[in-house]
């Protein structure tokens, strides 16, 4: 394993750098180290430390008084004691006195050419202003963190591949623009926010820049949850021009009273059990007009309610 | 500081989304009311709250916090972790009050703001 890191440093050299040989300069000792590392005390005897490494499974460990690296012993150590009847020998005696050492906030990239250059199964990390030890890294650790990160960068890439972002220069039209509308169930806290969350992975895809696609799914959520809170139901229509998100949120009543009460910070005719689930703070037309470049409200008692809100992508859009 | 670390030190049980613990955490947001965790909370941020219902998971989606910690014993509904775990958020439990976990955090160098 020790051989294929290299081999993929060293080609990377003289070639392109590859995304591995990258990830050991981005990521950090303390990134892939095990950090739970087992430890023995240079009093404990070779017998106790058989013990240990065949219960673990390990085949060396770091020694340890009070939290300064004092030593490490392995396996060999173990099996020339074995060899000459000295298994009730302390550990003091037996382990090695000089510790490699790597620093926790050291490049992946010189645990990598340290390995090569000693040989060692393991390291034992330390933290540089202390010495106290932080963590154990093996080759394993190492190939562990590389996969997990690839993984990561693959999960992303996939995104990205899936993002239709170019989708407005592709279209030849004198105007375009994208349709999205989630119906809403009135009183189904089940539900309530679904639509905000579909809303939001649908504009990311397209490629938005995630400020703008929070602030949209910010106006949405809000919206949302006052139809659910307070309607029977109604919609959320979504209109996405290459410059500009317009949402619309409408219902069927029952309207609002006063607009200017409800545009109120803290102002709220939400029932008490609803209170009690989070909601109908008296903040969510606030929030959303926080979030939209422009909003507008129309309602009266008894009748439908409408509220416009517009985000401009490329103005306000860092 | 990970969430990893968090929950080593805070011991906090995890209840879903135990693969997604590897995220650095930018600071701490307490509040119980969904409209000011969607106001005023930071993408990943750690989100301190006593509700349980499922509508925490997509606030916290909706806003990219690295988790939720809820407070006093409390039991996540069984839709929530549902939805947590389709969604990649972590949700820890502990029995310790708001105000507890909150200082608890802060120690450990949480922010608050910024």
């Amino acid at each position: 394993m020790k051989d294929s890191i290299k081999e993929d440093v060293q080609v990377a050299q003289d070639k392109e750098i590859t995304r591995v040989q990258e990830l050991t300069y981005e990521l950090k000792v303390k990134d892939v180290m095990t950090t739970d590392a087992v430890t023995v005390s240079p009093k404990d005897t070779m017998n106790q430390l058989r013990e240990i490494l065949r219960i673990r499974r390990i085949s060396g460990i770091p020694v340890v008084e009070g939290n300064q690296l004092v030593g490490i012993v392995s396996i060999e150590d173990l099996i020339k004691c074995l060899a000459h009847g000295e298994m009730d020998a302390s550990i003091e005696e037996k382990m090695s006195k000089e510790v490699e050492t790597l620093y926790a906030d050291e490049p992946l990239v010189r645990a990598v050419s340290k390995f090569d250059r000693y040989g060692f199964g393991r390291f034992p990390v330390i933290e540089r202003d202390q010495g106290k030890l932080v963590g154990i890294l093996t080759k394993g650790d190492i190939i562990e963190g590389l996969l997990k990160r690839l993984e990561i960068d693959y999960h992303e890439e996939e995104i990205h591949r899936y993002r239709a972002s170019h989708i407005f220069e592709d279209i030849v039209a004198d105007k375009t623009s994208l349709h999205f509308q989630y119906n809403i169930v009135g009183q189904d806290f089940n539900r309530a926010g679904e639509s905000a969350s579909g809303l939001r992975k649908t504009l990311l895809r397209l490629g938005l820049h995630p400020q703008i696609v929070r602030r949209a799914a910010i106006v949405a959520y809000e919206a949302e949850m006052n139809i659910v809170i307070f309607t029977n139901g109604g919609q959320i229509s979504t209109q996405v021009q290459p410059e500009l998100i317009k949402i619309v949120a409408s219902d069927s009543g029952p309207g609002i009273t006063d607009i200017e009460q409800a545009m109120q910070p803290g102002f709220s005719t939400a029932p008490e059990w609803v209170q009690e689930l989070g909601f109908g703070a008296g903040m969510g037309l606030p929030n959303i007009k926080k979030c939209a470049d422009e909003m507008d409200l129309t309602s009266q008692a008894g009748k439908r309610t409408v509220l416009r809100a517009t985000i401009y992508i490329k103005e306000r859009g860092n | 500081m990970k969430l990893q670390e968090i929950v080593n030190e805070l011991s906090l049980e995890v209840r879903c989304a135990a693969h997604n613990l590897n995220k650095q955490v930018s600071g701490g947001y307490a509040s119980d009311l969904l409209s000011d965790v969607i106001a005023n909370s930071k993408k990943d941020n750690i989100w301190i709250t006593l509700q349980i219902h499922q509508n925490i998971v997509g606030v916290a989606s909706l806003k990219e916090l690295a988790g939720i910690i809820i407070v006093n014993g409390r039991q996540p509904e069984e839709e929530a972790l549902t939805k947590a775990e389709e969604e990649n958020i972590p949700i820890m439990l502990t029995k310790l009050p708001a105000f507890e976990i909150v200082g608890r955090l802060y120690k450990l160098g949480i922010p608050g703001m910024g």
